[in-house]
């Protein structure tokens, strides 16, 4: 079973959302890409994540992850604007391997949505939505 | 379900991803295909090859078959054991398969052929054995497993009978030996020095758990596509198919016009392609980050409007930590082009490939 973090929100393209830390501002969420995304994409070599300023949608293709073998695309979960990127994840880009509710995080957005809006799942709902696709 | 060679239930065991290939079930990664990748140029890795087709081929007149057959000339093979590349070809000059033919003795010749198109090539090969009367026999009883890497040889030895060991180490590059049911050749498609051992499929488990107790670090579909794109090898479906000849694929090299009253299927058409400009297949390395892919768009320097290619093979090369390609281009003197990636044009370099070999890197980066 991969890991899970409780405190996350999911969605079915496999991002994961944050609620601010203390190092972002009222509003802000971080995003990444869940541990059973870059477990099923594989060694990745390649990201490009938004720049900072950009506006987005709410399932807006806005960030690529490349493994060796394939490209996929990252789509926001929030509307909003992003305040930061993950530069690290220019030159290592296998950090979203390593750690990826950690250090490759991939970008932060200011959004006026709340993360519990019914479009995200909880853990628990990420982790039966799993177990639903590998049947 | 897919098909499934004599190893799956060991590379599921070794904890493989599974993915299909051809019809076939095999190993992608066993869990860091860049690992497996180094493992291979640093050291040694094996890989189940399970699913081509071996495909002996006897008869008195094997040998004149086979001239008419393939587009490289058998009668180059003067020593048995030697092995040689090929490409089958239609009369319009595309390209059904490569493959390697052995030259084991006057009367038997033994042909590896790719998984994806094993039941066309048979097809057809039976279809031109027939006049010549060649007998075909695909075997099925074998495995194959092909260990590489400048340490695969000295790796495996231990493991061979002492007749075998004496014969597989006087082997020669390109050059197979046969014993009773095994066959070693020291061919590959990696780029690297190794074996391709075909053996019994019964035995194929018990000899791959021996090799990996050897530390050879088994190695999936994923690191044998990235090693055989730096080696600058050509992947049949990708770089060439039966829309496209030989001398568009990189594999002029391939194609023997002398002697010139030899009359192998294709030849007319490739007499005549010969003489026109057409494309040709190079290797690109992308100046910038980024992974170059099959099917992107290749921008030519030059005037309005810029001549295109496409892109045949593209990934990331885990030896330079750059992206590589081949791409099927219009002739060209020009040595900068541009790839659209993603709807943004990216400036790559024309480069000769192979881009690694023997563990080194041969392309400035």
């Amino acid at each position: 079973m991969s890991n899970i973090p409780s405190d996350l929100r999911y969605t079915k393209s496999h991002e994961w959302v944050r609620s601010a830390h203390g190092e972002a501002p009222n509003g802000a969420v971080e995003i990444g890409i869940s541990e059973h995304a870059q477990s099923a994409l594989g060694d990745l070599v390649f990201v490009e994540v938004p720049e900072v300023g950009r506006t987005l949608n709410a399932g807006e293709a806005c960030a690529v992850v490349e493994s060796v073998k394939a490209a996929s695309d990252v789509y926001s979960p929030v509307s909003g604007k992003v305040i930061a990127s993950n530069a690290a994840l220019a030159t290592q880009p296998e950090l979203l391997n390593q750690d990826p509710y950690g250090a490759g995080w991939m970008f932060r957005v200011q959004t006026n949505s709340s993360i519990d809006d019914a479009s995200l799942m909880s853990a628990a709902d990420y982790a039966n939505y799993l177990a639903d696709e590998a049947k | 379900m897919g098909l499934k060679t004599a190893l799956y239930d060991t590379h599921v065991l070794q904890g493989a991803k599974i993915v299909d290939f051809g019809g076939w079930e095999m190993p992608l990664h066993y869990g860091s295909q860049i690992e497996e990748h180094h493992a291979v140029r640093r050291n040694a890795g094996m890989f189940d090859v399970s699913h081509m087709g071996v495909i002996d081929l006897a008869g008195d007149r094997t040998c004149e078959f086979l001239k008419s057959l393939l587009a490289n000339d058998v009668g180059r093979l003067k020593v048995p054991g030697k092995a040689l590349y090929s490409c089958m070809l239609l009369p319009s000059g595309g390209v059904i398969d490569d493959l390697i033919v052995y030259f084991m003795s006057d009367t038997w010749f033994r042909v590896v052929v790719n998984a994806g198109t094993r039941d066309k090539d048979l097809a057809w090969i039976r279809r031109h054995a027939a006049a010549f009367d060649v007998t075909v026999a695909l075997r099925h009883d074998l495995a194959m497993i092909a260990i590489q890497g400048p340490n695969a040889r000295k790796k495996t030895m231990p493991l061979l009978a002492p007749a075998q060991r004496i014969a597989a180490g006087e082997l020669a590059p390109f050059c197979a030996a046969a014993f009773d049911s095994w066959f070693i050749a020291r061919t590959g498609y990696t780029g690297e020095d190794g074996f391709e051992v075909m053996l019994p499929a019964v035995d194929a488990a018990k000899t791959w758990n021996a090799l990996c107790a050897q530390g050879i670090q088994p190695a999936g579909l994923g690191a044998r596509d990235t090693l055989r794109l730096e080696a600058g090898m050509n992947l049949y479906g990708n770089d060439m198919d039966e829309n496209h000849h030989p001398l568009e694929s990189g594999l002029t090299w391939t194609v023997a016009f002398e002697p010139g009253d030899r009359d192998f299927i294709g030849r007319q058409a490739l007499e005549n392609l010969r003489r026109s400009a057409g494309h040709e297949l190079v290797g690109l390395l992308l100046d910038d980050r980024g992974v170059l892919r099959s099917h992107q768009k290749v921008v030519m320097a030059g005037t309005a409007p810029l001549p295109t290619g496409e892109v045949t093979s593209g990934t990331f090369s885990p030896t330079l930590n750059r992206s590589i390609a081949l791409a099927r281009v219009p002739r060209t003197a020009a040595s900068g082009v541009q790839v659209e990636i993603r709807g943004k044009l990216h400036a790559a370099s024309i480069v000769k490939p192979p881009f690694v070999r023997h563990g080194k890197a041969l392309i400035p980066v």
